[in-house]
């Protein structure tokens, strides 16, 4: 008993030099060549770091998109979901509020146009990303709010749109600060 | 909608052609025999020098055993303290405090078992020092653990007769150096180059385009979800786990975590069989196993298809499926298959959040994880299905009237004894502590603890008594995953999932390698007409209906005050 107690601190010792030194200083250097260098990759208006790029932040003002609701409001140090269960009544009651809301501000739409998407929220609550459909619902909002052709916006729309993975896999996508940020630097 | 279904498709397919190369690879690699990776041995050796450890010494099931636990609770003490006092150590850069004595402890066994439940999030409960020397550390050693263990159990079955069943020390490097350790280097440095961050810097500020000061928590991410898949680990770096942008970026990275999850588990079967030298019985328990992973697969995904019908009855279009909790780079369909794999596979990380699933996807979360067998985790897995098995070869047994005998040995009182208690004690601890929890819900909600009773339950109704039912069968199946609107870092469920979560990990080790040590060492009877054979599809199927049979006895009125019952209401 006593020999397994002496082997196993020992064993202990050696593995968590290789395992908590060594093998992630390999992966932090291999990183550092990354997109981001190992800190995740930024996104950058004028010079001006405005994000992360995988990291979704709350846009509210009517001349952006919007992007999904988070239970966290976007707070990128403390991810989190609403763990709300589908049958939660005071939840459903929240959701038809969104639809409310996003009806107020989009008066042309219908019900039937909305995707859930945009009257759900994330699981991490940082959700860059919305469904192509839910850019498209915004689209004449934001072309009223910037003065824009409304074909101008959607092209910019289709342009920044991600489509599967390799054309095949997966659903398509669209990042909203990038998009956003494509839409600032379009009116000069 | 077609290229979600492709993208599953895909990734399975994948999962399968890395995975039986590996599980003959690993047969070799623990025969002793030559493979490519014999350039390792002088790291090996050096390793076993360092630690006093002579790796031809042969060992008994009961000397692996008491090897197996006294480095287990070497790393409990360990953890223990370290936990506590991680805001004294270095490598804390956001300033996080340590953690109280019950929240150490339940996180800390969670961590040895190989379950990695979490009561705290990532971002502010643990430091940059605990989160690599404690929880990435305990994601490679107790998925070795649970390899080396399963090599026990395919020693006593190798040869006719045997007590010397190899050394574990051996066998433990060996699932480090030769498995997790090297396709761990490979699967971070993906996810590197894919955006996960690998760096030490602590937390970011940044003001956003519209003008909001936002913080970021980061930190080296990409070794730890590495190996927290491919050992079938599953805790988080974030809160969020696998649904976090920066731990799972893309839908390409989305697969590579599917992948990595499942291969240990499938290669390990396929091992066995060549392992023991019948390689017929592996394709019969894979064939089980994956007859077993669909059925709870199908109706997952098509119950996330087919979205939330409370929502539908607000009119907007519900075209991609249920979308609460859900990431839209991932959707519905793969993260339908996640939930499916990460309970059947006890690795519990999450791409979305499953408090908020359908009501018949919580269900088939569940049961995926209280039969915890369909593939099941690194190396326990085939030793869960094992156990399945004995029973099934007993219950034959008495149908036919004979003595029952598996692989050539006879199974007698003892090893049907031990059997039998394994299966009653996973009930016992789901059944039990979710009765304890109700019981204080109902009765003592104002109890004076860090989250009041009464303010546990996220949600109403059935769903409630759902979360607390998840929370103590993940425990038990030693899975991880959460319906996470659980108010749970209190102590009295730090401590109850502490004690389940250590006695459903080191009992249904310790029961599969004693029954194999004693039928190992009992005298090997050559096969005749009157054998039952093992390895043939009418025993298969009498697994599977052992299988079915157990777990719907034990857990059908649970399962039915729960998710069923949310079904029903959902639906009317």
């Amino acid at each position: 008993m006593k020999k397994y107690i002496l082997q196993s601190i020992r064993l202990t010792a050696v593995l968590l030099v290789l395992l908590c030194v060594i093998y992630p200083l390999v992966v932090a250097f291999a990183g550092g060549f990354a997109k981001g260098n190992g800190g995740g990759e930024k996104i950058t208006k004028n010079g001006k770091v405005v994000g992360y790029a995988l990291i979704g932040q709350s846009f509210t003002k009517p001349q952006y998109f919007w992007g999904r609701p988070s239970a966290v409001g976007y707070k990128a140090d403390g991810s989190g979901g609403s763990n709300k269960g589908p049958s939660n009544p005071d939840y459903l009651k929240e959701v038809n509020g969104r639809i409310d809301s996003l009806l107020k501000y989009h008066p042309y739409l219908k019900r039937s146009d909305i995707p859930a998407d945009m009257v759900t929220a994330s699981g991490s609550g940082l959700d860059p990303d919305i469904s192509v459909e839910g850019a498209a619902i915004q689209v004449k909002r934001v072309a009223m709010n910037r003065k824009l052709n409304e074909q101008e916006v959607a092209d910019l729309v289709k342009k920044t749109a991600h489509g599967p993975f390799l054309g095949l896999f997966g659903p398509g996508t669209v990042n909203v600060l990038e998009l956003n940020v494509a839409l600032d630097n379009l009116k000069k | 909608m077609n290229t979600e279904l492709f993208g599953i498709f895909a990734t399975y397919l994948l999962t399968l052609v890395i995975a039986i190369p590996l599980g003959k690879y690993l047969a070799k690699v623990f025969a002793g025999e030559k493979v490519w990776t014999d350039f390792l041995k002088p790291i090996e050796s050096g390793i076993y020098k360092l630690s006093g450890i002579n790796p031809n010494e042969q060992m008994n099931w009961k000397q692996h055993m008491k090897a197996l636990m006294t480095i287990n609770l070497v790393w409990l003490v360990y953890g223990f303290f370290v936990l506590m006092y991680q805001d004294k150590l270095p490598l804390n850069p956001d300033g996080n405090p340590g953690m109280s004595p019950d929240l150490a402890f339940n996180s800390i066994i969670s961590f040895v078992v190989n379950c990695n439940l979490q009561h705290y999030s990532g971002e502010s409960g643990v430091t940059y020092l605990t989160q690599h020397f404690i929880m990435m550390f305990l994601q490679f050693v107790s998925a070795a653990t649970g390899i080396a263990a399963a090599v026990v159990f395919f020693k006593a079955f190798r040869d006719k007769t045997s007590t010397n069943l190899g050394n574990f020390w051996e066998f433990f490097v060996k699932s480090i150096t030769r498995l997790l350790l090297p396709l761990s280097l490979v699967m971070a440095i993906i996810l590197a180059f894919s955006g996960t961050p690998t760096s030490y810097e602590g937390k970011d500020k940044f003001i956003s385009l519209q003008g909001d000061t936002v913080n970021v928590s980061r930190g080296p991410a990409a070794a730890f979800v590495a190996i927290k898949h491919l050992g079938t680990n599953g805790g988080g770096w974030f809160g969020t786990n696998s649904a976090h942008p920066l731990e799972n970026p893309s839908y390409f990275t989305n697969s590579v975590e599917l992948i990595a999850q499942v291969i240990i588990p499938i290669a390990m079967v396929i091992a066995f069989g060549i392992f023991i030298r019948r390689r017929k019985l592996s394709w019969m328990i894979f064939g089980v196993m994956t007859i077993g992973m669909l059925l709870l697969l199908i109706p997952t995904v098509s119950s996330e298809l087919g979205g939330n019908p409370a929502i539908a009855k607000m009119g907007v279009s519900q075209l991609s499926g249920a979308m609460e909790g859900k990431e839209v780079r991932f959707g519905p369909a793969i993260s339908g298959y996640w939930s499916t794999v990460t309970t059947i596979i006890s690795t519990g990380s999450v791409n979305s959040m499953h408090d908020s699933t359908m009501p018949l996807t919580g269900f088939w979360q569940l049961l995926g994880m209280m039969i915890n067998s369909f593939y099941g985790g690194c190396g326990v897995g085939v030793l869960n299905y094992f156990i399945y098995l004995i029973i099934a070869v007993f219950i034959s047994g008495l149908m036919v009237g004979r003595t029952p005998e598996f692989l050539g040995h006879k199974v007698e009182a003892r090893e049907i004894k031990i059997a039998a208690l394994i299966t009653l004690l996973s009930p016992f601890l789901i059944l039990a502590g979710t009765a304890l929890s109700s019981f204080i819900v109902v009765n003592h909600a104002d109890a004076a603890w860090a989250v009041q009773p009464k303010s546990w339950l996220n949600n109403p109704g059935f769903h409630g008594f759902s979360e607390m039912l998840y929370e103590m069968t993940s425990s038990n199946a030693n899975n991880g995953s959460g319906f996470e609107g659980l108010g749970d870092n209190n102590v009295f469920w730090n401590v109850s999932t502490g004690f389940v979560l250590f006695l459903g990990r080191f009992l249904p080790i310790i029961g599969p390698i004693a029954i194999a040590g004693l039928l190992g060492a009992k005298k090997y009877i050559p096969e005749s007409a009157g054998t039952l054979k093992a390895d043939t599809l009418t025993f298969s199927l009498m697994t599977f209906a052992v299988i079915i049979v157990l777990n719907a006895l034990s857990y059908f009125p649970a399962l039915t005050l729960g998710p069923l019952a949310e079904y029903f209401t959902l639906i009317k």
